[in-house]
């Protein structure tokens, strides 16, 4: 019940904000943030009943929702989906605070993120593949209208290139999807578990591509990931948060939640080239990074880079990897989540991107500098912050698939420092040449309570991993078990290690 | 069974083609045509009622006189959706009509005739009567097509429709003469029967020259040239009517023909898959390249035609119910659009096009709010009943083996994203120029509104029931 009600009261108090009046947009923002914040709260209820060793769903709800054919309104959560749901709920109060300089249609603004919200945590929750997939689509609406409507320079192009990208990977899970029902005559995931020896063959292999495309398509991963530098780049700062922090998740999530269990053989055939592709998208998305003349940019570049890491954990096939993959989902969504907060804040100064635009800026701008230094380190994985755990288990983990893999995929964590730094250095350090940087006002009270938790959580991360691994471990260790070791991963280790030693 | 009896078989026609004559009657008399239409809609409720009565009454339901026509859940569900359409077609026209002048009685008399026509052809177990039936829906569409008889253009339209038209029953009836030569009867069951002993390839001449003209009829590729010219050409309010009412009466003789009396026949599946697959590409390419928002819907029904006809290729129950279940979806979608486009059309159909939707969000947030959950259903976005509609579209195809149509069907509602979505892109992300003044929506319009909008939701959200009642049609396709 408790999590049906967080997921669906944002689409609740979307609808009630319609009631207020366009021309008190104040109350809006406040009654729009009150209802982020709400279910924040109500989402620490999920965390505090959450049973850490229980490897099942928890919060079960299945209702029949559709006769024919058989679909449930069917809701649960693993430790997997808790952590996922919850840093969605943690953004989102967040990335409203932050869009208070919003002034146009301020009403549909906030109605779409929190129609957004339920969406995204329907995502995470859905235990029926038709009811997945509702979630799926729905959410890519209102990010459409967000980058299209308030996004920057050019917002249109990026928003119908955001829509059909997705759209085009999700028609053919559509048909895969029915599919399964053809012959499992279920939607339900639990169920289609127990029956995965129905697909099997070349049957196995099609049905995997088809959930593997759409996924990696929304992840994204190269080559596929064209839409993600103009959707991240237009969006309006919060839509680029949510959309970095959270909807991307949406697809490593997938490949956790589907591709892996349901699919084992099919996932342990492919997965070479799928690693390979992982590993162009780690090193190509930080060398693009690199060379990036606009913020935005170089942050949305350095997307492809991270999540490239979470793709390598998934599909390396082992526990350490794989809770280093969903960790570093979740450092992913912090550090760029805040690394664009702290960008938007610049832009709502100065209205540009441009490195070239800034230098010098820690001289007007002292705590924003140092604040964004805190989030630049936590994104290059710096230990003690977040970033380093993630990225170190990931690592281990593919080096015990493949040691090759980790020698590619560690590179990338130089280039990573080399070209955020480079960039810090460039805007924040030197001599301030452009006079138009001089007098920018440092951060006020409401921009540090933007960033303040983000860097916070980005610290309790970084020192305190073992409180986050705790509920999820029983839940990575039984996707793991559920996958099995494929033939081809070499020095094959058994699948245990010791908690604690991170 | 008395004689009186066997015409409460047919009480909704009764109903408006006594109410169509009224009106014709009155006409010359009544100087505000508004209240013709009243009567209309009158007529068309009462005969909502009635069918509504007598399917769960159970008396008039079965066949009647001598098996020309059939009572059955089939029947009934289109009837009532035709009688649904036409009445939400009368409500938006009542402010069409005035604006540009043309309000007279005849227009709604028209409709009523168009309904009774579309209601035969939808319980007719007999070749011959699915021909009248359809004659007289057909007449009274090309006449409404060309209502507006000072403008060029819809004199185009209803031309080319007739010239067409005409040319397309040619077809259908060349082909009812050869299966009545071939099998020695009219009547679906009984041809059903005589297939096995008939001549077979004058069996299958029939039935492709019965399918040239049906396929024209729901104007499926490769015989849909006429469909953007008269739908642009013709007053919004008749588009909306003849995008939703005639079309499905069309896929219900084409259903009821093709799987009840020509089964065995089978022969025509690949004629239907390909009839399918043409119409979706040509639909949604053709309307990627449109610039009249008329001309784009009329293309984009075009591609809904090929989606049913991908669900009727699968020639089974669930098959059949799919596409009945897509043909109500569609319908209310449609009207929908169709209206707000009708609202917003301006003085002789000035502004019809899509870039005099620039800005619409700004000038009139509840029109383009509306107008976009059409599209949106249209696109087939979860929620709205577009989306369930082709779900369950695919699910019939693939649960029929024929999984390779079920995804060109979705690359082609992908494809279908991209000229709605621009749309939506105008109304919300680009500002006008020199805006238009937006009228506000009258009352008959905000009850057509509404209604559609809630059921677009419902058939999205609560779809049980709808899809139940057109499984309960389907049955008698197996």
């Amino acid at each position: 019940m408790l999590l049906t009600l967080v997921i669906l009261l944002p689409a609740v108090s979307a609808l009630a904000l319609l009631t207020i009046p366009s021309s008190q947009p104040e109350t809006i923002r406040r009654a729009g943030f009150a209802a982020a914040l709400i279910v924040f709260m109500l989402s620490l209820g999920l965390l505090w009943q959450f049973e850490s060793n229980a490897a099942g769903y928890q919060f079960e709800s299945d209702l029949p929702w559709i006769g024919i054919p058989d679909i449930h309104f069917h809701l649960g959560i693993d430790g997997i989906s808790l952590w996922l749901i919850l840093l969605t709920t943690f953004l989102m109060p967040i990335a409203l605070l932050a869009s208070w300089g919003i002034t146009e249609r301020v009403k549909a603004f906030f109605c779409l993120f929190l129609l957004l919200e339920t969406g995204m945590m329907g995502v995470f929750a859905s235990l029926d593949l038709f009811l997945f997939y509702v979630f799926w689509e729905v959410s890519l609406v209102p990010m459409y209208f967000i980058i299209g409507v308030w996004g920057h320079g050019r917002r249109v192009y990026a928003a119908i290139k955001f829509f059909l990208f997705t759209m085009a990977g999700s028609t053919l899970m559509l048909v895969a999807i029915v599919w399964l029902y053809r012959a499992a005559h279920t939607f339900s995931v639990p169920a289609l578990l127990a029956h995965r020896e129905l697909f099997s063959g070349p049957e196995q292999g099609w049905l995997f591509l088809a959930f593997f495309v759409a996924f990696a398509i929304k992840v994204p991963m190269f080559p596929l990931h064209t839409w993600l530098p103009d959707a991240h780049t237009e969006a309006p700062t919060a839509g680029s948060v949510m959309l970095a922090a959270v909807m991307l998740k949406m697809g490593t999530y997938g490949m956790v939640r589907f591709c892996l269990p349901l699919f084992p053989e099919a996932a342990g055939r492919h997965a070479p080239w799928i690693i390979a592709l992982a590993l162009i998208g780690i090193v190509y998305g930080a060398l693009v990074a690199m060379v990036q003349p606009n913020i935005k940019k170089l942050v949305a570049y350095s997307s492809v880079s991270h999540l490239g890491f979470v793709v390598l954990g998934v599909f390396a096939f082992n526990q350490i990897a794989m809770d280093g993959a969903v960790y570093q989902m979740l450092n992913h969504g912090i550090s760029t989540g805040g690394l664009f907060l702290l960008v938007g804040m610049l832009y709502d100064r100065r209205h540009r991107f441009e490195i070239a635009e800034y230098g010098g800026l820690s001289t007007p701008m002292p705590i924003y500098t140092s604040f964004f230094l805190f989030v630049t380190l936590s994104s290059i994985g710096l230990p003690l912050l977040n970033g380093f755990v993630g990225e170190f288990l990931v690592l281990v983990g593919a080096s015990q698939a493949r040691f090759v893999y980790s020698i590619i995929a560690g590179t990338a964590t130089i280039l990573s420092a080399v070209y955020m730094l480079w960039m810090y250095q460039r805007v924040f350090l030197g001599e301030n040449t452009n006079p138009a940087n001089a007098n920018l006002p440092d951060l006020s009270l409401r921009e540090k309570t933007v960033a303040i938790p983000v860097m916070a959580m980005a610290l309790i991360m970084g020192v305190a991993s073992g409180w986050f691994f705790k509920p999820m471990e029983a839940s990575t260790a039984r996707v793991v078990k559920q996958t099995g070791v494929p033939a081809h991963v070499k020095n094959a280790a058994p699948a245990t290690y010791e908690g604690g030693t991170r | 069974m008395s004689y009186l009896d066997q015409t409460l078989h047919l009480f909704p026609e009764t109903v408006l083609a006594v109410a169509g004559t009224l009106i014709m009657v009155l006409s010359p008399t009544v100087k505000n045509a508004r209240w013709l239409g009243r009567i209309a809609l009158f007529a068309l409720v009462l005969a909502l009622f009635g069918s509504h009565v007598s399917y769960h009454h159970g008396e008039y339901m079965g066949s009647a006189f001598d098996g020309l026509v059939t009572n059955d859940a089939f029947a009934i569900l289109f009837r009532q959706l035709f009688i649904i359409v036409a009445a939400l077609a009368v409500l938006s026209s009542f402010d069409y009509l005035k604006r540009e002048g043309i309000e007279t009685g005849e227009y709604y008399a028209l409709i009523l005739f168009s309904v009774v026509g579309q209601g035969l052809m939808a319980c007719s177990t007999d070749l011959v009567m699915i021909f009248i039936g359809l004659e007289i829906s057909s007449i009274s569409t090309y006449i409404l097509t060309g209502y507006r008889r000072h403008d060029a253009r819809g004199i185009e339209a209803a031309l080319k429709y007739f010239l067409l038209g005409s040319f397309a029953t040619g077809f259908l009836l060349y082909g009812i003469a050869l299966v009545y030569g071939a099998t020695g009867s009219t009547n679906l069951a009984a041809i059903r029967a005589a297939i096995p002993q008939a001549n077979g390839p004058l069996v299958a001449m029939g039935a492709a020259l019965m399918f040239v003209g049906m396929a024209f009829k729901v104007s499926g590729a490769p015989f849909q040239v006429w469909t953007p010219d008269v739908y642009q050409g013709a007053p919004t309010p008749v588009t909306a009517f003849m995008s939703a009412a005639p079309k499905a009466a069309a896929f219900a003789m084409f259903l009821r023909v093709f799987l009840t009396g020509l089964t065995p026949a089978a022969g025509y599946f690949w004629l239907l898959w390909g009839c399918a697959v043409l119409s979706m590409f040509v639909g949604n390419l053709g309307a990627l390249m449109q610039s009249n928002i008329k001309r784009m819907l009329a293309y984009s029904s075009i591609a809904h035609a090929g989606y049913v006809l991908a669900a009727f290729t699968t020639r089974s129950a669930m098959g059949g119910a799919a596409a009945i279940f897509y043909l109500a979806v569609y319908s209310v979608t449609n009207v929908g659009a169709f209206l707000v486009v009708a609202h917003l059309a301006g003085k002789d159909e000035s502004t019809v096009a899509i870039s005099d939707y620039r800005g619409l969000g700004k000038r009139h947030p509840v029109l383009a709010a509306c107008f976009t959950i059409f599209l949106l259903s249209l696109l087939g976005v979860p929620l709205t009943g577009g989306f369930f509609g082709k779900f369950y579209i695919v699910t019939s195809a693939v649960a029929a083996g024929l999984p390779g149509l079920a995804i060109i069907t979705m690359i082609n509602s992908a494809i279908g994203a991209y000229y709605y979505l621009r749309v939506v892109v105008t109304m919300y992300m680009e500002d006008a120029e020199s805006p238009a003044a937006t009228p506000a929506v009258p009352a008959s319009g905000t009850l057509v509104l509404i209604f559609t909008v809630i059921g677009v939701f419902a058939l999205g959200v609560f779809p049980t029931m709808v899809l139940e009642w057109a499984s309960q049609a389907a049955d008698i396709l197996k």
